[in-house]
């Protein structure tokens, strides 16, 4: 294992995100407060309690997924397709490292980041709305395991992408709708029972009642269905990053 | 320092128990001491289907700078590519110091350096930060002292601070040499390092590379640039349409395809060759001021076979008087031309 280099890569990415700290901490802060002020402050008053918690309160772990699943896939991206978008991707590719080292810095940096901003994100929560974390260790768990796959499934399409089109392509067209029709600004027992059984084919639902769970004790589906389902994000994320250095798929020709 | 004294000891003590390599000594001699690089059959095809590279045998021999001409499109690049681990191999295999470059990448990878032919960078990070990137890349811990060495070889200390957005081209050429050089490499390739820079930063980078070849880095460098490969270059190898058509020492390579031109500047201009002189392949020029005669370089034997003293003879005979004469041999550019026209 060539430690010096995963440490480079690591470090070079966290220090790109100082350098561009407006975009990277700045704007996700400002606009989950927005989301706090309108859905929260706003709207939320008119709206009674969701399953004996605050509207505010209950919007706050689907905020945070929001957040965590839009960034980890947009610094993950931008982070390996500016490499190869300005050429400096040869370096990478013939430095004596392995493929397995070059995601854990990437994947690691962007992982790390996003787990930064989603405590900020709580922290900035907490000034607008009270809640409680009943299971924290949980909570850590599910952050870190969601940052940790969409920052893999965001390395994929920084590799994928062959120009910003395409990298933004997916975030905006997958990830946002899937996110917001996954039950972050409601519980799916408030919809219709067709809309219901379809939601469940949304895989974000199980990653934001999971995340919900872990901090008032009760979600959309069982727990370990949530687990369940980011584990085998995971491993399908895994499977498609080896296949692409074992093929050298857009990287080697 | 206990723990290093120890640890040197150890270290030399391994190094004397381990058995003696199998194969002749000469063999071993050979690959280990002479040849840095051994590519071996190698071909590459695209998967648009182009041949970039077809059975290409190469050996680079350590501490010598190699330059490998071609045309555009010749496959240049490519080969440096695959030695570098860039591309994929479709056949054959490339040995760095004795390692196989897919195998046992590491140990090959981290001894080579590569400056690309592309202008790419990082744009907004320092001159400093990403030359220090590349060594940490490499494996190598923080050494600022050597970073600083290296900037200052390449003229750019006072531009460390600079983001490289704000350097010529010139300078991220440079910059892209540092970073090559950040992790001390035995073995630098250059793709084109001198293409759309001026004259004099040219003469200096030629500096630079004399410089590193004396300090015993190998290096193999593309060019399109003849004067760069006659300039530069212990031997030479040119490539055409993915094959390496031509290996040989520069100066063999002169000798041997050179062709010598004898120009006789005469005393009265001549409208038109005089008779008994069609055996010798004369032409008049400057306007009948001056013949030329052009023979074959290669032929330089003690007997006369390049047959200058007989033309002086017949020229004498001839009544033709000369004020001056001057030979001049191939340049290095009218061989390659004439070698890709030949067999293309």
């Amino acid at each position: 294992m060539n430690l010096q280099s995963v440490k480079t890569i690591y470090q070079a990415e966290m220090a790109r995100s100082l350098r561009t700290v407006l975009q990277s901490i700045v704007s996700p802060v400002i606009s989950t407060s927005l989301y706090f002020v309108v859905f929260g402050a706003a709207i939320g008053t008119r709206i009674s309690e969701v399953e004996g918690v605050s509207y505010g309160a209950f919007i706050v772990p689907g905020l945070i997924m929001l957040m965590l699943l839009t960034q980890s896939v947009s610094n993950a991206s931008f982070g390996i397709f500016f490499p190869r978008f300005s050429g400096s991707i040869y370096e990478i590719l013939s430095a004596p490292i392995s493929y397995f080292e070059v995601v854990l810095g990437y994947v690691g940096a962007a992982a790390t980041k996003s787990v930064i901003l989603g405590l900020i994100v709580l922290g900035t929560a907490s000034l607008f709305v009270p809640f409680s974390i009943v299971h924290p260790l949980v909570m850590l768990l599910f952050l870190v395991l969601t940052a940790l796959t969409f920052s893999l499934l965001g390395f994929i399409i920084g590799i994928w992408a062959d120009g910003f089109e395409k990298l933004q392509l997916v975030p905006l067209l997958v990830i946002t709708p899937l996110t917001f029709l996954g039950g972050t600004f409601y519980s799916i027992d408030m919809l219709p029972p067709v809309w219901q059984a379809v939601t469940l084919a949304n895989p974000v639902v199980y990653l934001v009642s999971g995340f919900r769970w872990s901090f008032y004790g009760m979600g959309d589906v069982s727990i370990w269905a949530s687990l369940g389902m980011i584990l085998l994000f995971l491993t399908v994320a895994l499977a498609v990053v080896s296949w692409i250095f074992r093929t050298g798929y857009r990287l080697k020709p | 320092m206990p723990t290093s004294s120890t640890m040197t000891e150890s270290s030399l003590t391994h190094r004397d128990e381990v058995p003696a390599p199998q194969g002749t000594r000469e063999e071993m001699a050979r690959v280990s001491e002479d040849c840095v690089i051994r590519v071996e059959g190698l071909s590459k095809t695209y998967d648009s289907g182009f041949q970039a590279l077809r059975d290409v045998d190469l050996a680079i021999r350590r501490g010598e700078i190699f330059a490998l001409l071609g045309p555009n499109g010749a496959g240049k690049t490519t080969l440096i590519s695959v030695i570098c681990g860039l591309v994929n191999a479709t056949e054959g295999r490339v040995l760095v110091d004795g390692h196989d470059n897919v195998r046992d990448y590491r140990r090959a990878r981290e001894i080579i350096g590569l400056v690309p032919q592309e202008l790419t960078s990082e744009a907004f990070s320092t001159v400093w930060d990403t030359v220090s990137f590349s060594r940490g890349l490499f494996g190598k811990p923080r050494d600022p002292a050597h970073i600083e060495r290296v900037l200052k070889s390449l003229s750019l200390w006072d531009k460390r601070r600079n983001r490289l957005i704000t350097l010529s081209g010139g300078m991220k050429r440079r910059v892209l040499i540092a970073k090559a050089l950040a992790h001390e490499p035995e073995i630098l390739f250059l793709d084109e390092p001198t293409a759309g820079v001026d004259v004099e930063l040219r003469r200096d980078m030629w500096e630079v590379v004399r410089g590193l070849r004396d300090s015993g880095v190998t290096i193999i460098l593309t060019t399109h640039y003849i004067e760069e490969a006659e300039e530069m270059a212990d031997r030479i190898g040119v490539i055409r349409a993915g094959e390496l058509v031509l290996v040989e020492e520069k100066h063999a390579l002169m000798r041997q395809l050179g062709r010598k031109e004898l120009t006789l500047q005469l005393r009265e201009p001549l409208d038109r060759l005089p008779d008994g002189l069609d055996d010798h392949r004369l032409t008049l020029a400057e306007d009948g001021q001056a013949l030329i005669y052009t023979y074959d370089g290669r032929r330089d034997g003690d007997d006369d076979q390049a047959g200058i003293a007989e033309l002086l003879a017949d020229l004498d005979a001839a009544g033709i008087r000369f004020k001056d004469l001057h030979t001049r041999q191939s340049s290095l550019e009218e061989i390659f031309v004439r070698l890709v026209r030949e067999e293309a």
